[in-house]
């Protein structure tokens, strides 16, 4: 028996149930009831979700040069060496793997933004629960069981997957390719995804290949229900006919990935309607020999790197021969990051915030946010903090590239978040805050190191404030402020050292755009 | 892939090969619907001649009749109480017989799903698609009770017995117009019927002719229903002319009677029209057609048809001797007919129900509840495409009779999809009716398929084994296991210790880790074409 050839268009198939009566979806029956929503359903904009599985090591991909020597004690056998770390237009403190150079070069290009320390706030060291966390968009110690995708889309397509496909809507309104396990477009009643069950099957559908059937009665009848499948598939006949429409490709590296991208750009081009694509790339759960024993800018995880790098450079460059850029946005995301500190074997272990990157031509070319505080000498235990949310990450871009107003953001994000300026404001014409404070002038403490007690000072531009005291490993274990200022200013908070053990602690101070970390020491 | 269906050469000499799950699992699908772990489990050890010898023997007793689950207060019946059986019981109003035939159907599903280890419900939906009703056009619900309670009382038994019970059936009488066909104006309905579908087919060695079936129809005058809703035969409207018969049929001469012995016509009928070889014959194709396979060529005619016939005739009808052979012949077990049947869409639901271990409410001390379950999964085979007691005419279903599509005729655009719909709302959400939930619980379904289910390996073989058919490719199975089972990861303890983490402590979360990925192992699964097959 060879795989699966079958595409599975799993909409159709999951229990059409009751969709609760909200305002929303009877508003989506008449769109121009609300001009707003209409915009947000007409745009032709597409988003390309990676993941990158197994939990990437942040640290070895966007390199905190301003902190070098830390970085060089925390993990010497699999460091970068400083001189062949790759320097970024503008952005001094913050380099890349030396593997990424096509990075690189989109970074100068400002098609890349690398979002700093992302992260949620009780990081879990579990592959499978971080990668739900991921995809859910939910708190570390809650379980939701819809998608933030998903979420979106069932606001933005009622009903859905009744009817479906429509003249309105031809075609899968997210497709996902080399994953079938992702919740990220489970919706509340159905998933949205058109769930491609086996990669191999996604490129057979495409290439109309078959595969071999055992020579028997069962592979005789097994072959005519496959027949059916495909006919059945409400949406094969577009997707093939969509990517046998691009005929003229950039060449593409030989990677899954990059194999993923290079179909990804022929659905666009092809005309798909498609809002989501989701790829998935794996190997990144690298606890051993990550690096070459001799050479740490070649191995494992360079080679990963590598690949990330150049497949999206070609997948970005297909979008601009296409004519397509404009329409096209990606992210990278990983459960975890990795831990600080390297272990004995040449690899890293599970952590927890680390960088994530948004491409294409819309994106806010840039470092957003600061390197991370790395402390003096790492310890086993010690992780990179979160400093931005991932859950504003994806606000920003619902809210800033999707154009989702402000009912419809509660409802996927199932709590407010900040907007981060990522995506140029230009595309959804929402005016947008930049950050106005960077680094220690937003937040200080004194004495440091403290005993009995520490003042933290933080700025606020007013507005929502959170303040939160984390630990080394990048757990908030205390909230100290979460409340809403009437006007911009110094504000202050008196932390008492009496139930701290001693050691590294981290504060944190998050208002808008503007989130910072600070490492501070109890003696 | 094989260009047509293929054929082997092997016979009716026992099956002396490997006895395996593989091949015990065979057997239970073919012969029951669906194949329970434990049942495979408990056959692999008993060794196939004592596997087939209690399938062909059931113990369980006699089930107890359904159940008037309907009345209300806008639904009176005034002759029989709620809970009580209505099986004796005959009402002429329309709305009540519709409640009936429906509770009829809904304890039909019940008797599927919570079928004993027998042959029995496989067969029982075998003669009933032989003996093809429509419950609507009988109407009456003790009628079409009693039709098949007919068969399930003689599905193992004598044919030639059974072809002379269902000959003055109420429900066929009804359904075939017997009822009204007189003397002044014979209606050759079931005469035709009687030789066409009923014993000897259509074969183009059958050369009965179209005065044979005027000749039958005349015979069969006489056999009415009374006013007390039972059938007799009424000598008044019967025949008593000679009926001459072709020489198909040696130029026999049925000598007509007068008075009661007028009815020992019929059985004079159907003795002469067994005395053809072509009944046997026909009625071991459909045998072989509905437990093996459709495609039957001269190899399949000469080497399987014909002796089974001759084992049928020896025994002077005796069904259970034919499928005694069959089932424990080398030619059952070839590799090329694993796999090959398409699960009708009672199979594909019972069969889920079943070796899922669902578990319902009792049909009869709980019988509200279970009958409203059962009505859920009656509604599911019919959106696929088959209602019980209602096959679409008198030639039954074509699925089992039309070529060259024969069973893959269940298999379409719309009903596929909703094949899948089905297996993934069991794995979602099931049913629920007063707090009796019937849903797939994958936890305990891995806990029970497997005896390791902490390796994600094991696992995932182990569901093959027991749910699937057909081979699959070790990368296929390593790829499943990856992709699901796995996140994506290539280490396999990363399933092992979120099994074990869930063991350990069961909380929502670690609970949900396990959970969700087992959801879409199942549905996944379910998906495949394979699934469709056994």
């Amino acid at each position: 028996m060879e795989r699966r050839k079958f595409i599975r268009n799993s909409l159709a198939l999951l229990t059409p149930t009751i969709i609760s009566g909200n305002p929303i979806h009877i508003l989506q029956d008449h769109p121009i009831i609300n001009p707003e929503l209409l915009a947000s359903v007409n745009n032709d904009r597409a988003l390309v979700i990676i993941q990158l599985s197994g939990g990437n090591d942040g640290l070895n991909t966007v390199i905190p040069i301003s902190s070098y020597s830390k970085y060089y004690n925390a993990r010497a056998n699999i460091a970068i060496p400083e001189n062949k770390i790759l320097k970024l237009e503008g952005y001094d403190a913050t380099g890349l793997n030396p593997a990424m150079t096509s990075f690189q070069k989109l970074f100068n290009e400002g098609k890349l933004n690398i979002v700093q320390s992302v992260g949620y706030p009780q990081p879990n060291y579990s592959h499978f629960r971080a990668t739900d966390i991921w995809m859910s968009g939910s708190d570390s110690n809650q379980y939701i069981n819809t998608g933030w995708m998903g979420r979106y889309l069932d606001t933005t397509y009622a009903n859905y997957p009744e009817a479906y496909p429509n003249d309105a809507n031809p075609d899968p309104l997210a497709i996902q390719i080399g994953s079938i396990t992702s919740l990220t477009c489970q919706g509340p009643v159905v998933n949205m995804g058109l769930s491609i069950s086996d990669p191999s099957s996604f490129y057979n559908l495409i290439d109309g290949t078959d595969q071999a059937v055992p020579n028997t009665n069962g592979g005789y009848e097994l072959s005519f229900v496959r027949r059916i499948a495909k006919q059945s598939n409400k949406y094969g006949v577009r997707i093939k006919a969509a990517s046998d429409s691009v005929t003229q490709q950039v060449t593409y590296p030989n990677n899954s990935l990059a194999s993923q991208l290079k179909i990804v750009a022929r659905l666009i081009k092809g005309g798909l309607q498609t809002k989501v694509y989701l790829v998935n790339y794996g190997g990144f759960d690298t606890h051993a020999g990550q690096t070459n024993s001799t050479d740490t800018t070649i191995g494992v995880h360079a080679n990963l790197l590598n690949a990330v790098s150049e497949s999206v450079n070609a997948f970005q460059n297909d979008m601009k021969g296409l004519e397509i850029d404009d329409r096209v946005i990606g992210m990278t995301y990983s459960e975890f990051g990795r831990r600080i500190k390297s272990n004995a074997s040449g690899g890293t272990d599970h952590g927890a915030a680390a960088p994530l990157f948004l491409f294409g031509k819309n994106v806010r070319g840039g470092v957003f946010g600061d390197n991370p505080d790395l402390p003096l000498s790492a310890t086993v235990n010690d992780n990179i903090p979160y400093q931005n949310d991932f859950r504003s990450v994806y606000n920003s871009i619902l809210k800033n590239w999707f154009c989702v107003n402000e009912t419809n953001e509660l409802q996927i994000m199932l709590k407010k978040y900040p907007t981060l300026p990522l995506i140029n404001a230009s595309v959804c014409g929402i005016a947008m805050e930049n950050s106005v404070f960077s680094g220690n002038s937003m937040i200080n403490n004194y004495p440091n190191p403290f005993n009995a007690f520490t003042r933290i000072e933080f700025k606020t531009n007013g507005g929502p404030t959170l303040l939160q005291l984390l630990d080394t490993t990048g757990a908030v274990i205390k909230v100290l402020i979460d409340t809403t200022y009437a006007y911009a200013g110094m504000n202050s908070y008196t932390l008492f050292g009496n139930n701290l053990h001693a050691g590294v602690y981290y504060i944190r101070v998050q208002n808008g755009v503007n989130q910072y970390v600070k490492t501070i020491l109890k003696v | 892939m094989p260009a047509t269906p293929l054929s082997s050469k092997l016979g009716l000499t026992p099956y002396t090969g490997p006895w395996n799950k593989a091949t015990a699992k065979h057997l239970l699908k073919r012969l029951q619907f669906g194949a329970k772990k434990s049942d495979i489990d408990d056959m692999v050890s008993k060794g196939m001649l004592a596997a087939v010898n209690e399938l062909l023997n059931p113990t369980a007793p006699y089930p107890a009749p359904p159940l008037n689950d309907y009345s209300s207060a806008t639904v009176i019946d005034t002759t029989v109480v709620l809970g009580y059986t209505w099986v004796n019981n005959f009402n002429t109003d329309g709305t009540i017989n519709s409640y009936r035939r429906l509770a009829l159907k809904k304890w039909l599903v019940g008797q599927m799903i919570q079928q004993d280890r027998s042959i029995t419900e496989k067969l029982c939906l075998f003669w009933a698609n032989h003996f093809s009703t429509e419950s609507d056009i009988i109407a009456y619900g003790n009628y079409v009770f009693n039709h098949h309670d007919t068969i399930r009382k003689n599905c193992l038994g004598n044919f030639k017995q059974l072809i002379k019970l269902i000959t003055t059936d109420a429900g066929m009488l009804r359904y075939l117009n017997g009822y009204l066909n007189t003397k002044t104006a014979p209606d050759e309905n079931y005469g035709r019927e009687l030789q066409e579908l009923f014993t000897l087919g259509k074969n183009v060695d059958v050369k009965y002719t179209e005065d044979d079936v005027k000749a039958a129809a005349k015979v069969l005058t006489g056999w009415r229903i009374n006013s007390t809703y039972n059938v007799y035969f009424e000598p008044t409207v019967h025949d008593t002319s000679n009926k001459q018969f072709s020489a198909y049929y040696n130029n026999k001469v049925i000598t007509g009677k007068t008075l009661a012995a007028g009815a020992t016509e019929t059985d004079e009928l159907i003795n002469m029209i067994f005395e053809r070889p072509e009944v046997a014959k026909f009625i071991c194709r459909k045998i072989y057609q509905f437990f093996v396979y459709y495609y039957i060529d001269d190899t399949i005619e000469n080497n399987i048809i014909a002796p089974l016939a001759n084992i049928f005739i020896k025994n002077n009808f005796e069904i259970k001797p034919v499928l005694d052979a069959l089932f424990k012949s080398e030619h059952f077990y070839d590799s090329l007919y694993i796999g090959c049947q398409i699960k009708s869409p009672i199979d594909h639901v019972v069969s889920c129900l079943r070796e899922f271990n669902i578990v319902f409410p009792n049909a009869v001390t709980e019988y509200a509840d279970a009958y409203y379950l059962f009505n859920n999964f009656l509604n599911q085979m019919i959106s696929i495409g088959q209602n019980p007691t209602d096959p679409p005419n008198v030639a039954g279903w074509p699925a089992y009779y039309q070529t060259p599509e024969y069973y893959e005729l269940w298999i379409n655009a719309d009903t596929l999809p909703k094949r899948n719909k089905f297996t993934d709302l069991m794995v979602e959400t099931g049913y629920t009716r007063n707090t009796k939930k019937v849903v797939i619980n994958p936890i305990e379904f891995a806990k029970a398929i497997s005896a390791t289910p902490s390796d994600p390996n094991i696992l995932i073989d182990d569901l093959f084994t027991y749910l699937i058919s057909t081979d699959q490719s070790a990368t296929f199975k390593a790829n499943l296991k990856k992709q699901i089972l796995l996140s994506g990861q290539v280490s396999d303890y990363y399933w092992t210790d979120a099994w074990n983490n869930y063991l350990n402590n069961p909380t929502t979360i670690n609970f949900n880790i396990v959970n969700v990925r087992l959801k879409t192992l199942l549905k996944y699964i379910m998906n495949m074409p394979d699934y469709q097959l056994q």
